[in-house]
């Protein structure tokens, strides 16, 4: 099962390329992006890969994997709306900023 | 061999996510910086459990990952300003 | 998060409770992958008891019924899914490595079409893992998008090239 390794391989390497995304970029904003995406597809591959080089494995990581790809997204865009509600401001060199009427805090609505 | 290597890109990850949660100028960079390293966490956990051929850590894993999902939308919550 | 009034048929709830019962038996057997019959029993009673509790909120989802062409589709759109992640990857990552750091950040707003609750959480998850996009709040039709580099402002542009590439399957699925 070369191959495997091969799987894991990719998805280290966009692990290290999420983190390093963090790490660099100049806003909460564009954080979210790198980490959240080359995250997902990161963990997705490493753990997916596990279950190919140990079959017996297989479903129990491909269950992992599934949760990991679902729940992302989910808490990555919790975060980024609280932090647009807290008003974060965006970073210098934003072209436009449509965002007017969007993210109140629901408690002051009514 | 090849699995040390991973591991030790893997780590190198966390070290840069543990930066910018040390260095982050407000709560949100830090709560992003967290909720990405527990994801670099939760296959960091299940490549030990293929190295160390433990399949224990795929349920470790497995927990590790509901339960700071949760953590994450709890603290976005938290940051909304408003517990309902 | 108020609760609907909730007035449910019994063909409706039994119907919701045995989808919602099949899937976590299933889930349970892939976890544990061994057919021992107490673990079985022991999963049974687990997944009964918790189906009973929460077949309201698996109502209130409003899953439509499944046919063989909302099927296809769905399969479809996984496999559409899955490219465009790995699109949104390489892209993301060729702007993390450069020196330069080429980035083009704008807020914007996209309208969809799409009625229910679930159909729009699926577009909103897809958008948030495909190239360069980023979903921050959704009000009513309006989904307000985070783009890394922004290449128009109106309204019908950006829906044009964010949202409709997903939406006219989420639509065949959904309605």
């Amino acid at each position: 099962m070369t191959w495997g390794w091969w799987v894991t391989g990719f998805g280290v390497i966009f692990l290290f390329l999420g983190s390093l995304g963090i790490y660099r970029m100049p806003d909460v904003y564009n954080r979210l992006q790198a980490g959240t995406k080359c995250t997902t597809l990161g963990a997705f591959c490493t753990i997916i890969g596990v279950g190919i080089i140990e079959p017996t494995w297989f479903w129990t990581t491909l269950i992992i994997a599934v949760f990991v790809l679902v729940t992302n997204p989910i808490s990555s865009h919790a975060l980024g709306r609280a932090s647009c509600i807290s008003s974060v401001p965006l970073c210098e060199g934003t072209k436009v900023d449509q965002s007017k009427g969007f993210c109140r805090s629901k408690d002051n609505d009514t | 061999m090849i699995g040390t290597i991973f591991l030790v890109i893997i780590g190198v990850g966390v070290v840069l996510c543990l930066l910018r949660m040390m260095k982050g100028p407000t709560a949100p960079d830090r709560a992003v910086a967290l909720d990405t390293s527990v994801t670099v966490t939760t296959a960091l956990l299940v490549l030990i459990g293929l190295i160390l051929k433990r399949e224990i850590y795929l349920d470790v894993s497995l927990v590790y990952a509901v339960l700071t999902f949760i953590g994450s939308v709890a603290i976005a919550r938290y940051l909304e300003g408003g517990i309902r | 998060m108020h609760k609907k009034d909730n007035n449910y048929s019994g063909k409706d709830r039994i119907e919701g409770f045995l989808w919602l019962f099949f899937f976590l038996v299933t889930l349970w057997l892939l976890l544990t992958s061994t057919f021992n019959y107490q673990e079985f029993l022991v999963g049974i009673v687990i997944s009964f008891i918790i189906a009973i509790v929460t077949h309201e909120s698996y109502i209130q989802l409003g899953f439509p019924p499944i046919t063989l062409k909302r099927f296809g589709f769905l399969i479809l759109y996984i496999f559409i899914l899955f490219w465009e992640i790995i699109k949104a990857n390489l892209d993301v990552a060729s702007r993390i490595i450069r020196p330069s750091l080429p980035i083009n950040p704008g807020v914007v707003i996209i309208k969809t079409q799409l009625k229910s609750d679930i159909a729009k959480t699926i577009l909103a998850n897809s958008i948030t893992l495909t190239p360069g996009t980023f979903t921050l709040d959704i009000e009513e039709d309006r989904l307000l998008i985070h783009w890394i580099d922004v290449k128009a402002t109106a309204i019908e542009e950006t829906t044009e090239i964010i949202g409709k590439r997903f939406e006219k399957y989420l639509k065949v699925i959904f309605q």
